[in-house]
């Protein structure tokens, strides 16, 4: 069985994001960049199933993105990924979901992969049509927003997540693409014996101009903070102080505390 | 300017973020139609014309089908735009209408903006506006970003057939787990975020629920990790709550979570980060470090 699973290296969430000179995105300097979050539980969900399998099958693992998301690849290569694929694009980042969605599709066409696993979005851009987008131009069947994956002899079984905890269970048979919701599994860390495995995987490196034939449907006119509402008070100063604020503020508003 | 909207319909029952569409198509102005999956005796308050498929014989998740019947409907109709709103239902469909019809796909829209659609980013940090370059365009709203808005009137029933089956074999629902804390009947909430850093550390937040005399709950993170159950997640896909206090812990403000807490009475939100989202629904935001700010609170109410 041969697995592809595809990631995305983001900007850590706790960051401050400023608008870049372009308008469109965000400055890049001074952010950390880290695996998607999404896309840990399905590099996870990918190994498991090599695990369950056996060795004589094999998981790729593949992003797009400038020379930093080597990092990302390197990290999936030492959960457990087998070979890594690095699309180099230093201009992902103004490419729009179809256009990421066609390269991969590019990639993946020719190469006879059973599953294919992706997250269900990105923490940055949370489009969530990357997977789905793929799927439709290989022409796969697709599910989405897992929390449970089992696989048995060419059958998947997934428990989609639905609204208000309620969960959906589908079948589908290989070969098939799956988007992957938080929860679906506990990412492993790496460990340092495998990380210093993973240095000796091969990570293939292929020009985006290979690959990308599509042009944009969408355009990004800017990238902004959103309008503050106003309305709320913000404490700030010392512990001690901000207690007494706020217990001030609660018997004064609420009928909590009198 | 005309928009198709994408009812939505699960378990037996037309969900009210059906109505959202409405409100959203309300902003956008010009003309609406609505294709709705449901059924015969479960029909929206919608003056226009609804094509309605039975979903006894399509199937309630069945996106193969589904697709088909909008791509039908939007050969009748010739709509602009084509709404879902951005749900399990709504981004799992989405993407494969927008393939078909080679049409771009803005997603989970917050705002109308100028020439485009006002979509956040970044957690929520953050907003891009963003324009359509096709003529036809695919367009997901993020639900509670528009207003509930019932038309009123009776539907022109045009009924579609369902043929054929799908990929998919859709098996069945698991109901939500049993409640073990029914949050919402509850008067305060303090909530525990990823900001408290540790599972180790949740008591520290446990016990300021119990000074102000409420219930723990959860971000979704923190639930995940399993330092709190299942039970006591605030959100989408947790309990929504309304509470006459809800305290957010360390919790950064995912659309989720907002989604399932911003209509409690007062909200107090204690984060490190000013910029936090959480900030846009708190009446006050205690800017601190959650775990210091917490037990001298505590002790502070037990005086």
């Amino acid at each position: 069985m041969k697995i592809l699973v595809c990631i995305k290296q983001v900007p850590d969430m706790e960051s401050r994001f400023k608008p870049n000179g372009s308008g469109v995105w965000f400055e890049e300097t001074d952010l950390a960049f880290r695996m998607n979050e999404y896309d840990e539980y399905a590099v996870e969900q990918a190994v498991r199933l090599k695990e369950q399998l056996g060795d004589a099958h094999e998981v790729t693992v593949l992003s797009i993105g400038p020379d930093r998301v080597v990092e990302a690849i390197k990290k999936a290569l030492a959960m457990g990924c087998d070979r890594g694929v690095h699309v180099q694009d230093p201009a992902a980042s103004l490419k729009d979901p179809w256009q990421i969605a066609a390269i991969i599709a590019a990639y993946a066409r020719d190469k006879g992969f059973d599953l294919i696993f992706t997250g269900m979005q990105s923490q940055d851009r949370g489009s969530a049509q990357v997977g789905v987008t793929v799927a439709e131009d290989l022409g796969l069947p697709c599910t989405t927003t897992l929390v449970g994956f089992a696989y048995d002899n060419g059958t998947i079984t997934a428990k989609r997540e639905l609204e208000g905890g309620v969960k959906g269970v589908v079948r589908v048979k290989t070969p098939a693409l799956v988007t992957c919701q938080l929860g679906l599994n506990v990412p492993r860390y790496p460990t340092l014996p495998n990380i210093m495995k993973a240095k000796k995987k091969e990570i293939e490196a292929i020009p985006v101009g290979d690959l990308l034939r599509e042009e944009a449907r969408t355009a990004t006119a800017s990238f902004h903070p959103p309008a503050k509402k106003g309305g709320g008070i913000v404490l700030e100063g010392e512990v001690g102080a901000l207690v007494d604020q706020l217990v001030g503020i609660l018997k004064d508003k609420t009928a909590v505390l009198r | 300017m005309k928009a198709l909207l994408i009812g939505e319909y699960r378990e037996g029952k037309l969900l009210d973020t059906t109505y959202e569409l409405c409100g959203f198509a309300a902003q956008l102005g010009g003309e609406s139609a609505m294709l709705l999956v449901g059924s015969e005796g479960q029909l929206p308050d919608y003056g226009g014309t609804l094509y309605l498929a039975d979903a006894a014989a399509c199937g309630e998740y069945n996106p193969d089908l589904h697709k088909k019947l909008i791509l039908e409907t939007v050969a009748r109709e010739n709509p602009d735009y084509v709404v879902f709103v951005h749900s399990s239902y709504g981004w799992d469909l989405a993407p494969r209408v927008a393939a078909a019809l080679k049409a771009a796909q803005v997603s989970e829209i917050v705002a109308l903006a100028d020439g485009g659609f006002e979509v956040g980013c970044c957690n929520a940090k953050m907003r891009r506006t963003v324009k359509p370059a096709t003529s036809k365009a695919v367009l997901t709203i993020q639900a509670g970003a528009f207003p509930v808005t019932r038309p009123g009137g009776t539907p022109r029933v045009e009924r579609l057939a369902a043929e054929g089956s799908g990929t998919l074999e859709f098996v069945g629902y698991e109901p939500a787990e049993a409640k073990g804390v029914d949050l919402t009947r509850a008067e305060v909430i303090v909530s525990a975020g990823r900001g408290v850093g540790k599972k180790e550390n949740v008591p520290v937040i446990a016990a300021l629920a119990k000074a102000l005399g409420g219930e723990l709950g959860a971000s979704r993170p923190v639930v995940d990790a399993g330092w709190v159950d299942h039970s006591h997640q605030v959100g989408t896909t947790g309990q929504t709550v309304s509470p006459k206090l809800y305290v957010a812990c360390g919790i950064s403000g995912a659309i989720q979570h907002l989604a399932g807490m911003k209509k409690s009475d007062f909200i107090v939100a204690i984060n490190k980060d000013k910029d936090a989202p959480i900030g846009e629904v708190a009446d006050v935001l205690v800017v601190a470090d959650v775990l210091q700010f917490a037990p001298a609170l505590t002790a502070r109410l037990a005086k």
